[in-house]
């Protein structure tokens, strides 16, 4: 017998929790002797289960270049979510993967300006890209990141996006929130007009992340500000129990979002049903 | 090739039985079903079963692992055990060929391996068809039902029944059984296939033509408004899903059974409400997107991925359990438009 | 077998479709086989010369169907209703399922309606046409030369055998002559399974039950079951419709749906006809009904509007909990 088995998963061990936002919690996840569980590339994804209660996919938060851990940002939605956001320190969980096609960051990516566009926890899954961006800066371009969410306490990693992305050279964030509060001296809007605002040069690579609504109506200005839909990337996300395109459910047409994505260009999207 | 008298097939079964678990269609109250063989059981010469042999190796349910928890720890079961060996007898052309559909799923990189396991230790042996009935249309899927594949092949005559192995596995079986058979020439199953052939060229169904399906017509057939007529009575149960021999979409699930987590895999059907719902949102809301998926799935996406080949097999299944009699023959020919007429 | 005509329905239907009636018809549309029939909205005179059917395989009841179909629709739909199809009506309107006037009822005289499978059982496979010619059916096959002559009776479907009324409750208009209801023999098979031991019944049903998929097709095609959201298929009950995690679910599925339609199932047994492993599941619920017979007096769901079933009607004569605990005890 074929000794694999992809759906078996292996151990994994939370080592820290962290409250980034009332509804979003990341998670640090090592195996129990306490080494990451695989290697992975920027915008893949994992299964992560609580036996009893479910599995479910999330996008690897964290970026390949991190030797020591990988970590989860976790929006609080459904049963797996809701039972991770009350798991403590020391809880076991299982892993496995990873999944799905990354962000072409070696070769597509390599030798260009950066923009990340990302929306409330949309972020996740943009951190380990960024991050590994950051971590090998001299490969790319300038970077632009424009993030936003509903309030300053939705804003995911924002001691990390202030404490370090904001002082590296060549790194220029763009922070907004839905609305004015107090305490906040940034931009107030919601992303896709602040986009258009900040009228960036279409000489990058734009990749989003957020509410399907969000990357509609960016793109949208992304077109209008003159960018190619073959330099704009997206990921997607669809319900997903084997992920590795065989139980037959996160298909768009053809393409099986845990397999052919979750990665995607937008002129991709464009050949696919609008079905996601 | 090799014959026996057909009065020796109980014989054949025998010897089979001697070394793994042989199964065979026999006729039950609930129409005919593959049933582990003894002496006492009959084999059905019913064209088809109701319930497709794919259950030998994606069964409706199975386990997959297990899990014993304690705190916060968690102990991880493998299950996996060798399977035994087994031999599926009867089994039509059709049937035969939805095998290479389901292999390309399941033994895809990465292979799954509960189905590689059940599929290494099963022996096929197909039957030829003497009787189609009027709602097959294999031929529409170049099977030749007077030929079926598998292990072994085998034709029935009045008197007679003829074997011809066609893999080593089915070599192996048939070394077995050559106390029981004689060697023989081909004449009589060639006249055996052209009586079929010659019903075969009578079907109803005959004529039904897939040009205008296949890989790179996503496009082209997603936004058909045919889809709003031929789904607007679909009752949305899992019927032509569950017979069918190539529908193969599962869901993995837990269940506690008290002192452990079983995680177990088991059929699903994109035809259910709930098969793409996510805590917060689904992308198939109406009947129609679900019914569209279905049999987009069989005559577009799974050729695009899979050299052209449909993923469907002509056994008829679904025309005869569909409640409200509708099915992928129906869509075949309105969404096929003036290719069927 | 049928004496009603496609023809005079078609009429039916173009006459109140021409003169604004009604804004679509709820019929019966004809496949690739004589049997092969699918219910269909007609919106036409033309839809209906082309593609609707009446033969002795329009078992359907569509009565079910008008709970999604009369929320899309402008104007009223007419449907037509065979006497049983008529109880499931009622039954659903008891139960404010659909709007009333949003419905134009032609109630239609039925002969019995046969069962595919009975005539293949009969004359093999390859069935290429079924004709009528009183009580006589033909039926050419790809394997005979000369289509066969059989009797309609002896392809009957099981609940048309036992029919329990060939009456109208419900229509604004009626084609035909009215029938009455029938002194039938439906318990017949249920007093079988009474008369069998525990153990007996038990196996019965495990043999039964044994064969079934989790399809939910009786459930779906069941005027009883008009739950928006079935606790079959809510993720978070932990029996939602997939395939059963060991063999007593499989039963769970069927007894609990037994026990929810139980006062509200008109016995109008679309679920065992669609059944795709033939289990007698309308066996199930017909016991349910001669117990509410036997211990609140006849009762008939659907034969009225408004009427409130025994199970949620209390009366003074209401049998006592203890007086079923005795019985089952001299059951056993």
């Amino acid at each position: 017998m074929n000794n694999f088995e992809t759906l078996i998963p292996t151990l994994g061990v939370i080592t820290d929790v962290r409250i980034d936002t009332p509804d979003i919690k990341t998670f640090r996840v090592v195996t129990p002797d306490g080494k990451k569980a695989f290697d992975h590339r920027p915008g893949q994804c994992a299964m992560l289960s609580i036996p009893g209660v479910g599995e479910a996919m999330f996008s690897i938060t964290s970026s390949p270049t991190n030797e020591e851990y990988m970590e989860f940002s976790i929006k609080k939605c459904g049963c797996v979510t809701d039972w991770l956001h009350q798991a403590e320190v020391g809880q076991q969980i299982t892993i496995r993967g990873p999944y799905g096609r990354p962000f072409p960051v070696d070769d597509v990516f390599a030798g260009h300006n950066m923009l990340f566009i990302a929306g409330g926890v949309g972020l996740a899954p943009l951190r380990s890209v960024i991050n590994y961006c950051r971590h090998y800066r001299d490969r790319y371009g300038d970077i632009d990141i424009v993030y936003g969410s509903r309030s300053k306490d939705d804003l995911l990693d924002y001691q990390e996006i202030i404490e370090e992305w904001s002082k590296d050279a060549g790194v220029n964030v763009h922070l907004t929130i839905d609305n004015a509060q107090e305490g906040w001296d940034g931009h107030v809007g919601f992303v896709p007009h602040y986009v258009k605002e900040l009228n960036f040069d279409t000489n990058k690579i734009a990749v989003l992340c957020g509410p399907p609504i969000m990357i509609k109506f960016t793109l949208d200005g992304l077109v209008e500000l003159g960018f190619d839909k073959k330099n704009v990337y997206t990921t997607l996300e669809l319900r997903m129990k084997c992920g590795v395109g065989k139980c037959g459910r996160c298909n768009v047409g053809a393409k099986y979002v845990c397999k052919d994505g979750p990665v995607f260009r937008c002129d991709e999207i464009d050949e696919l049903p609008s079905e996601y | 090739m090799r014959k026996c008298k057909a009065e020796k097939l109980n014989d054949i079964f025998a010897l089979i039985a001697q070394d793994m678990t042989l199964y065979l269609p026999v006729d039950t109250e609930g129409g005919a079903a593959f049933t582990k063989w003894n002496e006492n059981v009959k084999y059905s010469e019913s064209l088809n079963t109701v319930r497709s042999p794919k259950d030998f190796f994606f069964p409706q349910t199975e386990n997959l692992m297990a899990f014993k928890t304690e705190g916060k720890n968690i102990e991880i079961i493998d299950t996996r055990s060798e399977t035994e060996d087994f031999a599926v007898f009867g089994v039509r052309a059709c049937d035969t060929k939805s095998f290479d559909v389901l292999d390309r799923v399941f033994l895809s990189d990465p292979v799954d391996s509960y189905y590689a396991n059940r599929r290494e230790h099963g022996v096929i042996i197909s039957v030829a068809c003497t009787r189609p009935s009027e709602t097959c249309f294999c031929t529409a899927f170049d099977i030749d039902a007077t030929s079926p594949q598998g292990d072994i092949s085998v034709w029935k005559t009045e008197t007679d029944v003829y074997f011809e192995a066609n893999t080593e596995k089915g070599a192996a079986l048939m070394e077995k059984l050559s106390a029981l058979t004689e060697d023989c020439d081909n004449t009589a199953v060639e006249s055996a296939k052209e009586s079929t052939k010659a019903i075969l060229s009578r079907l109803p169904l005959k004529d039904l033509k897939l040009s205008a399906f296949g890989g790179g017509k996503t496009m082209e057939l997603f936004e058909n408004e045919a889809w709003d007529e031929l789904s607007q009575s679909c009752l949305g149960c899992g019927t032509c899903t569950f017979v069918c021999p190539t529908c193969q979409c599962y869901d993995i699930k837990d269940f506690n059974t008290g002192n452990s987590v079983v995680r177990f895999r088991c059929w699903d059907s994109c035809m259910y409400s709930d098969f793409t719902k996510m805590a917060h949102g689904n992308n198939r809301l109406t009947q129609k997107e679900r019914f569209r998926q279905r049999f987009m799935h069989k005559l577009v996406y799974y050729p695009e991925n899979n050299d052209g080949l449909f993923s469907c097999v002509g056994c008829g299944r679904c025309l005869a359990k569909c409640p409200i009699s509708m099915n992928i023959v129906k869509v075949i020919k309105k969404i096929g438009g003036k290719t069927n007429e | 077998m049928q004496k009603i005509t496609r023809e005079q329905l078609i009429d039916k239907a173009s006459k109140l479709l021409s003169n604004g009636t009604v804004s679509c018809v709820l019929g019966w549309k004809l496949g690739d086989f004589d049997y092969d029939v699918t219910p269909a909205v007609f919106n036409t005179v033309e839809e209906l010369n082309e593609g609707f059917v009446f033969n002795d395989f329009c078992g359907a009841n569509f009565s079910k169907y008008l709970v999604a179909k009369t929320g899309k629709v402008d104007g009223k739909i007419l449907v037509f209703l065979k006497p049983c199809d008529t109880y499931s009506f009622n039954q659903l309107l008891t139960e404010h399922r659909f709007d009333r006037e949003k419905v134009y009822a032609v109630g239609i005289p039925c002969e019995g309606m046969a069962d595919i499978a009975k005539v293949k059982a009969i004359c093999g496979e390859g069935v290429l046409a079924i004709g009528t010619d009183g009580e006589k059916m033909t039926v050419a096959t790809l394997y005979s030369d000369e289509p066969a002559l059989i009797d309609a009776k002896d392809v009957l479907a099981e609940r048309c055998e036992n029919c329990k009324s060939k009456k109208h409750v419900a229509y604004d208009e009626l084609l035909g002559e009215e029938g009455d209801v029938i002194e039938s023999n439906r318990f017949d098979e249920v007093a079988k399974l009474e008369a069998m031991s525990a153990d007996e019944r038990f196996a019965f049903w495990q043999n039964e039950l044994s064969r079934c998929i989790r399809c939910n097709a009786c459930r779906d095609a069941c005027p009883a079951c008009t739950c928006e959201k079935c606790v079959f298929d809510n993720p978070t009950s932990g029996v939602e419709n997939k395939s059963p995690a060991n063999s007593f679910e499989e039963k769970l599925f069927h007894i609990i749906r037994a026990y929810h339609v139980a006062g509200r199932c008109t016995d109008c047994g679309e679920c065992s006809r669609v059944c795709p492993q033939n289990i007698p599941l309308h066996l199930l619920n017909r016991k349910f009904i001669k117990d509410m017979n036997e211990f609140y007096g006849e009762y008939q769901a659907g034969a009225e509007v408004g009427m409130r079933a025994p199970l949620v009607d209390y009366t003074t004569e209401d049998l006592e909990p203890g007086e079923v605990f005795d019985r089952r005890d001299t059951d056993a």
